[in-house]
């Protein structure tokens, strides 16, 4: 319990240092980013003082009161008001980040622990069965696989499973005329979307797992106590899985955290490639229409995601390793 | 009289350093992957260091057919402005190659410097430090160097290996400064302490000297890492789109619909090589990583 508080009194540590690095980073940036939000939202329209003065908290003035606006921007983040994207005029930044979140949740998701699961597994195999192809194989192939990009990936499979092959949709997340609602068909509609984004997802992560679980276990394969329990004649496998392969997880899953960040980071390319509506497609769609406002929230919104994420790894960890709860 | 004491000491701490190097070359080469992975690096670093004398065309010249497949003139076909692609892949690889070192070797600085001196001091500086490094480290680091590049609109090679660095260097300062606190209190360090050595000469004259192979590693997973992230973030017309490079030759082929006039060898083409260029480095630290950890040497059974 005491290890859960002190994560968590980490956590709330973290997410607040994220969301003032959130507040300077505009802050620090040559020229105005707020003055140009301004003049692109006034193309629409008239602004109101309101909506400036919610512009300037969040991205800054020269020569503002930094505290006042830092109070203000703490507000907006609080109460998840931060303002109306101009790119989607006249959505709110807030609206738009939580129609696309659902998306990028569930597809990185799923991929990642699949990921997991299955990198894992061939790393327990690659390291028992060192030496042999079982090995070279998953090895040589992982490191392979992680040095790829993963919008060539994308890009690939794009074109010869979607172009050439007319075998999946070129883009979104559901056929146009589909209607959103919790059916069978509906629900079909949005697996075989998701199905290319996700493989390549799995593809490019799928490495550092193997590569990582190799290493682990072939460590914990040199340990004593592996020795003791082969010596005593127990049965091969018995050995690998629950004396090395179960002490041998645990580094691997340290990864998982960090892991997530360079996972959530691919997916935004994977989703510009694929036009698939979740949080990096619209990052994108903010970075290339210099629309701050929603980018600063976007970032907000993934660095937050990630850092939760992080902190249930951690408690996890802890009811696993009972030696880090020390 | 200083000169003739200090000269030989120098002579014997270079001597030193090339055995040391020589002795890590050996080891990386004895690794049939990472001998694989130094053959790969090496035609990379030629193909950019020759690109004048081997590229057939100027890596912008255009006024070629456009958008054609490839041919006896045009290997790899031309692009939809009508440039000739081998060129531009040949051209392209000074920016990978350039951004991967000086990026992966920046990094690699600010993460001894900072690691080495966090590993060795103890108290609440030394927590501060990590709870920034933890801080970068858990931030994902491609939506931190888009929205950096994003405000500094179109700033080139220069910003995107900044940008790069920024986000860059926490795990090796993170991987160094665990090893340091492992050394800190072995016996010559404390030796070194009681004849009065600096801090300062400590961490960099004693300690430092036992981690070149875990330096060397990071400095390779740096590089990697800068390359895929230079390329991801010209891919997504974040750097100067003017710029010949293999991530912005993407970025046009995407652009120009090469998806939907077929044009595979286009797309094909420059990511197989930012991805082989990755692996070369990749292939090379599983050679550094037996320097480090025996148990991770080939040869030997289990």
């Amino acid at each position: 319990m005491k290890y859960a508080l002190r994560k968590l009194g980490m956590l709330l540590l973290t997410l607040w240092a994220a969301v003032t690095l959130n507040f300077f980073l505009p802050r620090l940036m040559p020229g105005s980013p707020a003055d140009a939000a301004i003049a692109k939202l006034s193309q629409n329209g008239p602004v109101s003082a309101a909506t400036r003065a919610a512009i300037e908290a969040q991205l800054g003035v020269p020569g503002g009161n930094l505290f006042e606006q830092y109070v203000h921007y703490l507000q907006q983040v609080v109460t998840l008001d931060f303002g109306v994207s101009f790119t989607f005029y006249p959505e709110k930044v807030s609206d738009l980040v939580l129609t696309a979140l659902p998306y990028t949740v569930v597809l990185v998701g799923i991929v990642t622990i699949l990921a997991f699961v299955i990198g894992t597994l061939i790393g327990v195999l690659a390291a028992w069965k060192r030496g042999t192809w079982l090995d070279t194989l998953p090895t040589l192939g992982g490191s392979f696989l992680s040095a790829f990009p993963y919008f060539w990936i994308a890009l690939l499979l794009l074109f010869f499973a979607g172009y050439v092959g007319h075998l999946f949709p070129t883009s979104g997340a559901s056929s146009p005329t589909a209607v959103p609602e919790f059916s069978f068909s509906f629900i079909a509609d949005l697996i075989y979307h998701a199905t290319l984004p996700a493989l390549t997802i799995l593809i490019t992560s799928l490495g550092g797992w193997i590569l990582g679980m190799r290493n682990a276990m072939i460590n914990t394969l040199g340990d004593d106590y592996v020795t003791f329990a082969e010596a005593n004649g127990l049965r091969g496998r018995t050995v690998a899985i629950k004396y090395a392969a179960r002490n041998a997880i645990l580094p691997n899953l340290t990864g998982f955290g960090l892991a997530l960040g360079g996972v959530v980071g691919g997916s935004i390319l994977v989703e510009q490639v694929y036009g698939y509506p979740g949080i990096g497609y619209l990052l994108y769609n903010a970075v290339v229409n210099q629309d701050y406002p929603l980018m600063q929230a976007l970032f907000l919104m993934i660095t937050v995601s990630v850092l939760i994420a992080n902190f249930l790894v951690d408690i996890l960890y802890g009811v696993l390793d009972p030696r880090t709860r020390r | 009289m200083t000169s003739t004491t200090t000269t030989p000491v120098r002579a014997r701490a270079l001597r030193g350093t090339l055995r040391t190097i020589g002795r890590i070359a050996g080891t990386i080469w004895s690794n049939p992957r990472a001998r694989i992975g130094v053959v790969l690096l090496a035609l990379f670093i030629i193909t950019a260091t020759f690109a004048p004398w081997l590229a057939p065309y100027g890596a912008s010249q255009d006024g070629f057919e456009r958008s054609a497949g490839g041919s006896a003139a045009h290997w790899l076909g031309t692009t939809a402005a009508g440039e000739d692609v081998l060129s531009q892949i040949i051209w392209g690889a000074r920016v990978s190659v350039f951004v991967g070192f000086a990026a992966g070797a920046i990094a690699t600085v600010i993460a001894v410097l900072i690691g080495l001196s966090w590993g060795y001091s103890r108290g609440f500086g030394g927590d501060v430090v990590g709870f920034i490094v933890n801080l970068f480290l858990v931030i994902p680091g491609l939506p931190l160097m888009i929205v950096i590049a994003s405000y500094l609109q179109n700033g080139g090679i220069v910003m995107i290996i900044a940008v790069i660095v920024v986000t860059g260097w926490a795990w090796g300062a993170r991987v160094l400064r665990s090893q340091t606190q492992t050394l800190r209190s072995r016996d010559f360090v404390t030796a070194a302490r009681f004849a009065g050595d600096s801090s300062f000469r400590i961490i960099f004259r004693e300690i430092l000297p036992n981690m070149t192979s875990l330096i060397t590693g990071s400095f390779f997973g740096a590089a990697t890492a800068a390359i895929l992230a230079e390329a991801g973030l010209e891919f997504l017309g974040l750097g100067d789109p003017t710029t010949v490079s293999w991530g912005t030759m993407l970025f046009w082929a995407q652009n120009s619909n090469a998806l939907l006039t077929g044009q595979w060898l286009l797309l094909f083409a420059p990511g197989l090589c930012i991805a082989l260029l990755a692996t070369s480095l990749t292939l090379i630290n599983f050679g550094v990583d037996g320097i480090s950890n025996p148990r991770l040497r080939e040869g030997k059974g289990r």
